[in-house]
């Protein structure tokens, strides 16, 4: 089955059909809660990946702590 | 007497309804190692540091810093105040104060939206929107900014309950370059919070901005980046600390001619 193409944090990236959005950051191999996220410029709360389908076009934002001034 | 940015026990600064006896907001980038980080925050007896957020697709492991720096919330001694830095709209900034306020689990965001790459002068348009629309989302907005002092009234019109006016561009190192500006600021809105934030070098300049009535100072790559970071976080702390008991005394005006200390009368003695 075509795998549907999504932008994440900029670049091209391709998910299962029917993928949600924590299935996308447990593919990345980073801590779930680790990590806050938004679709398509609005926040996807941790507990509400789950429920978070991906569609075709899906811009994702992935972003972690780092330290700052 | 120990030397420490905290001043005597009743000169607190309040912020959100905390009561802050450091008047030393840290960064924690740049720093060689989470180790010295961590003594250099204990150095500065700062209770409020700095933080970022990354894309991560673009972040490199962080090799133990935010670790640390969690471990240190939850010993109470240290508040994070994550910011938006790489913001070049209010748009942007809007959506990672939001991305913030869930990784920290922090309503307080430092407010960065940035008009120029050269100087990383923040746009004073931009950072108006954003924070008006943080706050009306229940933020508290740390807004960095300029010294122009309507943008200023501007950003407290909106609800922002302190004002970070900018000493020099960041990292620059060139201290307070418009104490006029600075000056006046404090001058016109004397019951407001205002901490310099960046372009801060030497503890002279901070010491300065201090004895000019500003109630703290934040600072990063001047502690960062010095040969030892923890001996220089504790300088900073001691200038910060001198700076605002003489403010407190009271600096004489600054005099054109000679005034004389030694009180000898109008002519020499001759015996």
């Amino acid at each position: 089955m075509q795998h549907v193409q999504i932008e994440l944090d900029g670049k091209p990236h391709a998910v299962p059909p029917g993928s949600t959005l924590a299935e996308l950051i447990a593919s990345l191999a980073t801590p779930a809660e680790s990590v806050a996220t938004a679709v398509n410029g609005a926040l996807v709360a941790g507990d509400q990946r789950a429920l978070c389908l991906l569609k075709a076009h899906d811009a994702v934002l992935v972003f972690r702590a780092i330290v700052g001034g | 007497m120990q030397a420490s940015a905290s001043i005597h026990s009743n000169d607190t600064l309040q912020i959100d309804g905390v009561q802050l006896h450091s008047r030393f907001l840290l960064g924690t980038a740049g720093y060689p190692s989470p180790q010295v980080l961590a003594q250099a925050i204990d150095a500065a007896g700062t209770q409020i540091v700095t933080v970022g957020l990354k894309r991560t697709l673009a972040a490199q492991g962080d090799n133990g810093f935010i670790t640390m720096l969690q471990d240190k919330l939850r010993d109470g001694r240290a508040r994070l105040l994550p910011n938006t830095a790489g913001c070049r709209s209010a748009r942007e900034a809007v959506q990672l104060a939001h991305m913030a306020r869930e990784l920290y689990a922090t309503h307080w965001v430092k407010l960065e939206v940035v008009g120029d790459e050269h100087t990383l002068q923040p746009d004073p348009f931009e950072l108006v929107q954003a924070a008006d629309q943080l706050v009306r989302a229940g933020f508290t907005v740390f807004p960095y900014c300029t010294d122009d002092l309507v943008t200023c009234r501007r950003l407290l019109d909106v609800g922002c309950p302190l004002l970070m006016p900018w000493g020099a561009p960041i990292g620059s190192g060139k201290g307070l370059l418009n104490p006029y500006a600075l000056r006046t600021l404090r001058a016109r809105l004397p019951d407001t919070v205002l901490i310099i934030d960046a372009g801060i070098g030497a503890p002279s300049h901070a010491a300065q901005a201090m004895e000019m009535g500003f109630d703290a100072v934040l600072l990063n790559s001047a502690v960062a980046h010095a040969k030892d970071p923890v001996v220089m976080a504790g300088a900073f702390a001691s200038a910060i600390a001198a700076g605002r008991h003489a403010y407190h005394a009271g600096v004489i005006p600054v005099q054109d001619f000679a005034v004389a200390s030694t009180p000898v009368g109008g002519a020499p003695l001759l015996l």
